[in-house]
């Protein structure tokens, strides 16, 4: 490889006569726009095209370091769970199938769980790997959902799941279809401590997965072009024999539909998601909320001392929405808030 | 539709004894006696058929369009039957009927998925493919049958949530995820019978219950016999195959310890006796009532959860 073919384009190579010593994954077709696009150009741009900003898949931890702060974060191991309860087997062993899962992505199942920060935030992320087994939620992947609740609800944190699954994992059969309420528990669990529980639906969100836990969030936010629906456009339309609109089961099209909040694009999902979690979760207000939910301790200092762009704005709007009535005692102030006060004493002054 | 390939030596027989009867006037006694033998060998064989039906060949008894519906459970065992329709919010949905009844005296909230018995119904009935509608209505009853403290009782026979442009723009996906989660935060019993086949998501959506009992061959899977097989075999012809690998019959469920129980239906199935069958299913709801009745709202809930954190877990 030289700078030619750095910057010559596969169609012209052959004319410089270059072709063979090019390997084949150096240059893609963009699936939206068609341009070429050159591998580490495109891994600069995580993996979002360059010339139309079509999102193109991510891998699982390249997407977890962009998601957390200065992409630190900590991952915890699967919990482990029987392997293949049905002895299933179609044209190839679900065996076989799950230990070239295994060996291609180096993981246990189509989970990721990890902890750290957004936007000064603790935060526990249960990311989906499309790589295994296109993300088919069964066992091992709902007990991981319920793992991550469980975490996020020891260490007071958000939770954010990240689903990338073609649905329920057939080869579990019935029991993949016990997930739907196991993992509607977990998230439940992470909503009756008050605790934030958003979804970040990326490409594809559907069937089982789509009809249980990731429409369940407090928030829905979902990267652009992501296919969020509970049946698949293929069945639909041999179901209703007619053309689908374009934009069917589109984020956006969601959006429309009042079933997603916002599409956020892939640079921006940590800043967003960081000031969502601010404005949630930020104590150093004057409105006391009930002690339960919130953290101790450390909690005062939103951004752990790391100023964050967005800090000054967001405590004002937080301010303007303090009538919102979900808190029951408001006469007591906490520990936190006024450890929070003395390292803000403007804001002390200005809620008096 | 209406037969069963496997059935065909019975149905022969079946109607050879009708012959015979209608001959019976005009000759002599040991007609009689050949037909009391006939009869014996039908059952026999209706017998030795049911105890040994594959999987592929419950699907189809699973689907027989003669097996009780909604609607004949709760002509026999709900006094007072109340249908309440609507979602509040868009539309009513005939897929899933519900209402208030009364069930050997105790007041429940009854609802489930009803496929229709002949043309015009089921198409009055979508097939009992509910929509977003159908769910968000399943929601209200329930929260309703929480408010006034009345236990639930849902009768699940869908090939699955409806699979539709309008349903999808709605939100079905939201609609079966608030429904399932709606079941698990009501403090009040639910019961839930699988009657005939249980569709994924479209059925879970109203079965995520404190007790789930199955009739003896109903079926219960994550996705249909034939879409396993068009996908993982690439070919729909593959479906038996794939009724077999998916574990969807009672019994497999109740050995992965999935459901609770399973309801013996009357020799020859479901279809062969329904007045049977809802009386076994009735016998059944009423001793989970009894058994539940003395939950307190706190209790109910915690063990549901607890129930379904336990499934799989080796």
């Amino acid at each position: 490889m030289n700078w030619l073919t750095n910057f010559i384009r596969p169609g012209l190579r052959s004319l410089v006569g270059e072709q063979k010593e090019v390997p084949d994954n150096l240059w893609q077709k963009c699936p939206s726009c068609e341009n070429m696009l050159f591998h580490s150009e495109l891994k600069a741009a995580h993996s979002v095209c360059y010339h139309c900003g079509h999102h193109l898949k991510i891998g699982v931890m390249e997407r977890l370091a962009l998601l957390f702060d200065d992409g630190k974060y900590e991952k915890f191991p699967l919990p482990n769970v029987p392997a293949d309860p049905l002895k299933f087997k179609d044209k190839k062993k679900y065996a076989d199938r799950m230990r070239d899962s295994q060996n291609k992505t180096k993981e246990k199942d189509a989970l990721v769980i990890a902890k750290g920060t957004i936007g000064g935030q603790d935060a526990v992320v249960a990311a989906f790997n499309f790589d295994f087994m296109g993300g088919s939620m069964g066992t091992a992947v709902g007990e991981g959902i319920v793992r991550a609740a469980e975490k996020a609800v020891k260490h007071k944190a958000a939770l954010i799941i990240i689903p990338a699954s073609g649905g329920a994992r057939m080869q579990e059969g019935a029991l993949s279809l016990m997930q739907m309420p196991r993992t509607t528990i977990a998230v439940n669990m992470v909503k009756a401590e008050n605790l934030p529980y958003i979804v970040l639906l990326t490409n594809p969100t559907t069937g089982g997965v789509s009809a249980s836990f990731a429409m369940l969030g407090d928030i829905h936010l979902a990267e652009p072009g992501t296919t969020i629906g509970f049946a698949g456009r293929r069945v639909i339309e041999e179901t209703v024999r007619e053309k689908l609109p374009e934009d069917f089961q589109t984020a956006e099209y969601l959006v429309d539909h009042g079933m997603v909040d916002a599409v956020v694009a892939r640079k921006d999902q940590n800043a967003e998601i960081g000031k969502i979690l601010t404005l949630l979760m930020d104590t150093s207000q004057e409105y006391v909320r009930e002690e339960k939910p919130r953290k101790n301790g450390k909690n005062g200092n939103g951004g752990k001392g790391k100023k964050q762009k967005g800090d000054k704005k967001s405590s004002n709007v937080t301010r303007l929405s303090i009538k919102k009535g979900k808190q029951k005692k408001a006469k007591t102030r906490t520990q936190p808030e006024q450890e929070q006060q003395e390292q803000q004493p403007k804001r002390k002054s200005a809620s008096g | 539709m209406s037969q069963l390939d496997f059935e065909k030596p019975i149905l022969e027989l079946e109607s050879k004894i009708s012959e015979l009867r209608n001959v019976e006037g005009d000759s002599k006694v040991n007609i009689a006696e050949e037909i009391t033998r006939m009869q014996n060998k039908v059952e026999r064989l209706l017998n030795q058929t049911y105890s040994k039906l594959s999987p592929a060949q419950k699907v189809q008894v699973a689907r027989h369009q003669n097996r009780p519906h909604y609607v004949d459970y709760v002509e026999r065992m709900i006094d007072d039957y109340t249908p309440l329709a609507g979602d509040r919010n868009f539309a009513e949905d005939y897929a899933l009927p519900g209402g208030l009844g009364r069930f050997r005296g105790q007041s429940v909230v009854i609802m489930g998925q009803e496929r229709g018995h002949d043309t015009e119904s089921r198409l009055h009935h979508n097939f009992g493919m509910a929509r977003p509608e159908g769910y968000r209505k399943a929601q209200r009853l329930m929260k309703m049958a929480d408010h006034f403290q009345i236990p639930i009782v849902t009768l699940v026979d869908t090939a699955g949530a409806y699979p539709g442009m309008g349903a999808e723009e709605r939100g079905q996906a939201e609609a079966i995820a608030k429904s399932i989660e709606t079941c698990l935060n009501v403090g009040v019993p639910i019961i839930s019978i699988i009657l005939g086949e249980g569709g994924s998501g479209g059925a879970i959506a109203i079965a995520t219950a404190d007790r789930v009992y199955m009739l003896e061959h109903s079926i219960y899977s994550v996705i249909s016999p034939e879409g396993c097989a068009s996908i993982l075999w690439r070919s729909a012809d593959h479906a038996n195959e794939a009724a077999a690998a998916l574990k969807l019959t009672a019994q497999d469920l109740y050995q992965h310890k999935i459901i609770d129980g399973i309801i013996k239906e009357p020799i020859g199935g479901a279809h062969r006796g329904k007045k049977e069958t809802i009386d076994l299913v009735a016998n059944q709801i009423e001793k989970a009532l009894k058994e539940l009745s003395p939950w307190t709202p706190e209790k109910i809930k915690k063990e549901r959860a607890e129930k379904y954190l336990a499934i799989g877990r080796a």
